[in-house]
């Protein structure tokens, strides 16, 4: 439980997911899970041609943070990594990467899931549709499922 | 708070409806709430009455935290409003 690493960034551009783990396992004898989570792009039917990400820099980090910070106290997680994307996102793209790594399976799966159902509700992201057909598209509505997500852990 | 200007910042679709992304304003001495800063900003336009039509859904934060509408506004330097957050 000693020297939990955590790393948190938001960037525009996109990030390879073997890597990241690497640089959580790599030259560790001690790792025995690692739970990745990657949020995905949706097209929604083949309808949208982007998402747009905008993000209030500096509070999206802090934010982001300190959820990964609560998980880190909360179980016995080794490395924590989270990346989240702004700017233009074509479907199938990556938006979001969670790695949680421990010595056991139960930390490393309930971290990284802690981590995203606070992300979900706290991280001030909003996501615009861009659509085929041209058409002004929406500000995608809040989800109440992930409010309710977020109480799992009270 | 009299006479400080105080950065508000505004983002997504409320940035949209009141057309700017941020403005330096002088607050009122009226405004105690976070609740009453809504109230006053929504009465000042067209565009801020179409953002803050329901006021209640409205997020906001003093200097990048988050804060429940029946705390005090204090004097943050920097106010930010925004919808319900959808990242991830």
């Amino acid at each position: 439980m000693t020297s939990q690493r955590i790393t948190v960034r938001v960037q525009l551009e996109d990030f390879d997911q073997a890597a990241e783990t690497a640089l959580l396992t790599k030259g560790r004898t001690d790792i025995g899970a690692v739970a990745t989570f990657a949020g995905l792009c949706r097209g929604e039917g083949d309808t949208l041609s982007a998402l747009e990400l905008e993000h209030y820099p500096g509070m999206a980090e802090s934010e982001i943070a300190a959820a990964a910070n609560d998980a880190a106290k909360r179980w016995p997680i080794d490395g924590l990594t989270v990346i989240h994307r702004y700017g233009k996102i074509s479907p199938g793209k990556q938006i979001v990467l969670v790695i949680a790594t421990s010595r056991h399976r139960d930390a490393a799966f309930d971290g990284a899931r802690y981590v995203m159902d606070f992300l979900k509700t706290n991280a001030p992201f909003w996501k615009k549709e861009h659509r085929k057909d041209g058409a002004e598209g929406n500000w995608v509505d809040a989800r109440e499922e992930d409010e309710l997500a977020k109480q799992r852990w009270t | 708070m009299a006479g400080v200007d105080t950065t508000i910042r505004y983002f997504s679709w409320v940035r949209e409806r009141v057309g700017k992304g941020e403005e330096q304003v002088v607050l009122p001495d009226t405004i105690v709430t976070v609740m009453d800063l809504l109230m006053w900003l929504k009465q000042r336009d067209d565009g801020f009455g179409a953002a803050l039509e329901f006021p209640e859904i409205i997020r906001v934060a003093l200097d990048q935290e988050h804060v429940d509408h029946t705390k005090n506004v204090g004097t943050p330097r920097e106010i930010a409003i925004f919808p319900p957050m959808t990242g991830g």
